[in-house]
């Protein structure tokens, strides 16, 4: 695993193609953090010239600003703003919808001007271009169903790169019955994932989890780290983690490509 | 005295316009009691966008059943009031159908009328059942008792008697029954009328004539105090309904103003404040009444139709929690309301009630709750957006009151001294490289 920083770039004179921003779950959480790993070796096997900023990553403040501390949010964008600018920074790639939505909508108006995609847009992306071709067997028979995440399926319209990419596991792909626009959240947005949830009658990532036990599915298939936790707690709450495990999309095509 | 019923149509016509043009005075007033926000881009889109949702329906047909009755009743409520004008020309001038001199289309016309009324009656019925007999749950929903409740279904009511009262006066009209063109569904009520003479049909049709303008004009000024607004509405809100992506959420300016200060080494944190600087800062950062809300908002509070889309597609409504998307609409419809009277009764200034939106009429709870998935934004067929009235509230919560749940101030400080959402060592920020 070759990963390489700015600051390494700069040292010598080079520019990459790609930044990858990691995301604080991404770099801290260890769940989150294979999913790190997975995107990386997929950009290995593509050749992808790509930095990531490393200690000189914050976070982006899209926590902070839905929980409603503007104060923080701008505090934390202008910062990155300024590293990201002084790196001359053009593209950036994430894993992370929430730093996803919030680099590309939110960062703008700051001064942070960037064309930023998601992790699995860049990979259709490279399939298209040729320069990643896959052709894993691993799941082939296998049936998985995808969970949009809110902040970059209906927050941003992004619903066809995420199941575009999953075709080239060869599984079989199910739709629950709320997807696209009307999929149902994970219950992590808007800074629940920080907190306790509020009073209630059921946890919001076990009903999600029961939409998708309603698929049987072997895998159930998600796009950002938080949604993957959720999930995961969701089918432990359900007594199902021997049967079916819970993979982000780079994960399974890393191990469908055995990289 | 052969002028009396003009004179007395006159008058009432007059009486319920005048009404109706004070109440809308009253509303745009309220309106704007809001912030300002800068609406005026784009407006080939926002043509496009009312186009397409508020007078297309796209939205509506997401959920086809309810879809379709509702283009039925649509379509033929804008249509019958084609009718509407022949009757007040009738009824000032004293004519019997002005337009059947147009020839045979008149007949036409009519006839499209007629059979308009008859599907707006069924679905209107069907309305009524998908309500009262078959409950169907977002119409059952805490916040959908008293008002609320009885104004969804006196609508329905209004709409069955309008229809019956047209029908009836096409039938009980004799000499529009031998025309025999036209009356493709009055035909088949006439023979309940079969039998009486001449004279009293002539009373029925005369009567059925006054109640039907009557219970439009009724209509008309009923709807300032109803959800049924979002008639007309629906078309100012979709049109300056947000054209960004939904997950782009707005950045505060006046804070960008003050990071900048803060984060500029150069600043002198005890400069005295420029000249005018202290009025061009807002009162407050966030919202906690309806006034600190931008005039959109509170638009979109007097559009909302309280048909639930929004919450019946909640994470946090379907788990039990006490937020409910439609609710913080009506909240701020009642409050803003509360606010206008509270103006209109001390002589056009705002007394101090000791009440605000926050706290009396939506709870920390509530807000707490929302996951900002935009479900609700999503669903709303007349381009409400819910989510930015919660996150305004939020806002006000944390900078002003710093009122946040205790785990988010954690969440927070570690943003702030390590740059992530845990208590990790920003050095350790790239360690997985190597794990
Ligand atoms: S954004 Fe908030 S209020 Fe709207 S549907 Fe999602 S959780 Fe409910
Ligand atoms: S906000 Fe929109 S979806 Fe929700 S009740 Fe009002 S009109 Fe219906």
């Amino acid at each position: 695993m070759t990963v390489k920083t700015m600051a390494e770039f700069m040292a010598e004179g080079k520019q990459p193609e790609i930044l990858f921003w990691v995301g604080s779950a991404g770099s801290y959480d260890d769940r989150a953090k294979k999913i790190t790993k997975a995107f990386v070796k997929i950009l290995n096997k593509a050749n992808v010239d790509f930095a990531v900023l490393g200690t000189e990553e914050s976070n982006t403040g899209d926590v902070a600003k839905r929980a409603g501390n503007e104060f923080l949010f701008q505090m934390q964008a202008l910062m990155n703003i300024e590293v990201l600018n002084a790196y001359e920074v053009k593209k950036i790639v994430t894993c992370d919808p929430h730093s996803y939505n919030c680099l590309k909508n939110e960062y703008p108006s700051l001064g942070g001007n960037y064309n930023v995609l998601h992790h699995t847009q860049f990979i259709q992306q490279l399939i298209k271009e040729g320069r990643l071709t896959l052709q894993g067997n691993l799941y082939k028979g296998k049936r998985i169903t995808f969970h949009d995440p809110c902040y970059l399926g209906r927050a941003n319209n992004e619903f066809d790169a995420p199941r575009q990419v999953l075709k080239n596991t060869n599984a079989e792909i199910i739709e629950m019955k709320r997807h696209k626009q009307t999929a149902l959240c994970c219950g992590a947005g808007g800074a629940q994932m920080f907190k306790e949830p509020e009073k209630g009658d059921k946890d919001i990532n076990v009903l999600r989890t029961e939409d998708a036990l309603e698929t049987k599915p072997n895998i159930i298939a998600t796009g950002c780290p938080y949604c993957n936790t959720m999930m995961t707690d969701g089918v432990k709450a359900k007594e199902k983690e021997a049967e079916i495990s819970v993979l982000d999309i780079a994960e399974l095509i890393a191990n469908s490509e055995e990289l | 005295m052969q002028y009396l019923p003009n004179i007395i149509f006159a008058i009432l016509l007059t009486v319920a316009i005048g009404y109706f043009a004070k109440n809308v005075k009253k509303l745009i007033r309220n309106i704007k009691l809001g912030q300002d926000v800068d609406v005026s881009n784009n407006k080939k889109e926002r043509f496009k966008n009312m186009a397409m949702i508020a007078l297309g329906q796209s939205k509506m047909v997401k959920r086809p059943i309810a879809g379709i009755l509702h283009i039925i009743v649509y379509v033929g409520f804008i249509i019958i009031n084609i009718e509407v004008l022949e009757i007040i020309i009738d009824g000032l001038f004293g004519t019997h159908r002005a337009f059947s001199g147009i020839g045979p289309i008149y007949g036409v016309l009519i006839g499209i009328f007629e059979i308009l009324a008859f599907l707006v009656f069924v679905a209107v019925v069907i309305f009524w059942i998908r309500r009262n007999v078959m409950k169907l749950s977002r119409f059952w929903k805490s916040e959908m008792t008293t008002w609320p409740k009885n104004d969804g279904n006196f609508i329905l009511y209004f709409e069955m008697v309008l229809m019956t009262l047209f029908l009836v006066m096409n039938a009980t009209d004799v000499s529009f029954q031998n025309m025999n063109n036209g009356n493709v569904i009055s035909q088949f009520i006439a023979p309940l009328f079969s039998g009486m003479p001449e004279s009293t049909l002539h009373i029925i049709e005369r009567a059925a004539w006054w109640l039907h303008i009557a219970g439009i004009l009724i209509f008309l000024n009923y709807l300032y105090f109803s959800k049924h607004l979002h008639i007309i509405l629906a078309f100012p809100n979709t049109y300056y309904g947000s054209l960004k992506p939904k997950g782009a959420f707005n950045n505060l300016e006046s804070v960008t103003k003050e990071v900048k200060m803060m984060m500029d080494p150069n600043a002198d944190p005890f400069a005295a404040p420029p000249e005018g600087a202290e009025a061009a800062m807002p009162a407050k950062f966030g919202a906690s009444d309806v006034q600190d809300l931008n005039w959109v908002q509170l638009l979109s509070a007097y559009t909302c139709t309280e048909c639930g889309r929004c919450t019946s597609a909640c994470p946090a409504n379907l788990t039990g929690k006490k937020l409910s998307p439609r609710k913080i609409m009506m909240d701020t419809r009642d409050r803003l309301e509360e606010v206008g009277k509270n103006i209109d009764a001390n002589n056009g200034e705002f007394k101090d009630d000791g009440k605000q939106l926050l706290g009396d009429y939506i709870t920390n709870e509530e807000l707490w709750a929302c996951t900002t998935c935009n479900a609700c934004v999503e669903e709303c067929p007349v381009s409400i957006n819910p989510l930015s009235i919660i996150l305004e509230m939020r806002r006000y919560l944390v900078m002003e009151q710093s009122a946040a749940p205790v785990e988010l101030n954690n969440m927070m400080t570690n943003i702030e001294n390590n740059g992530a959402p845990w208590p990790y060592n920003q050095m350790d920020r790239l360690n997985w490289k190597d794990e």
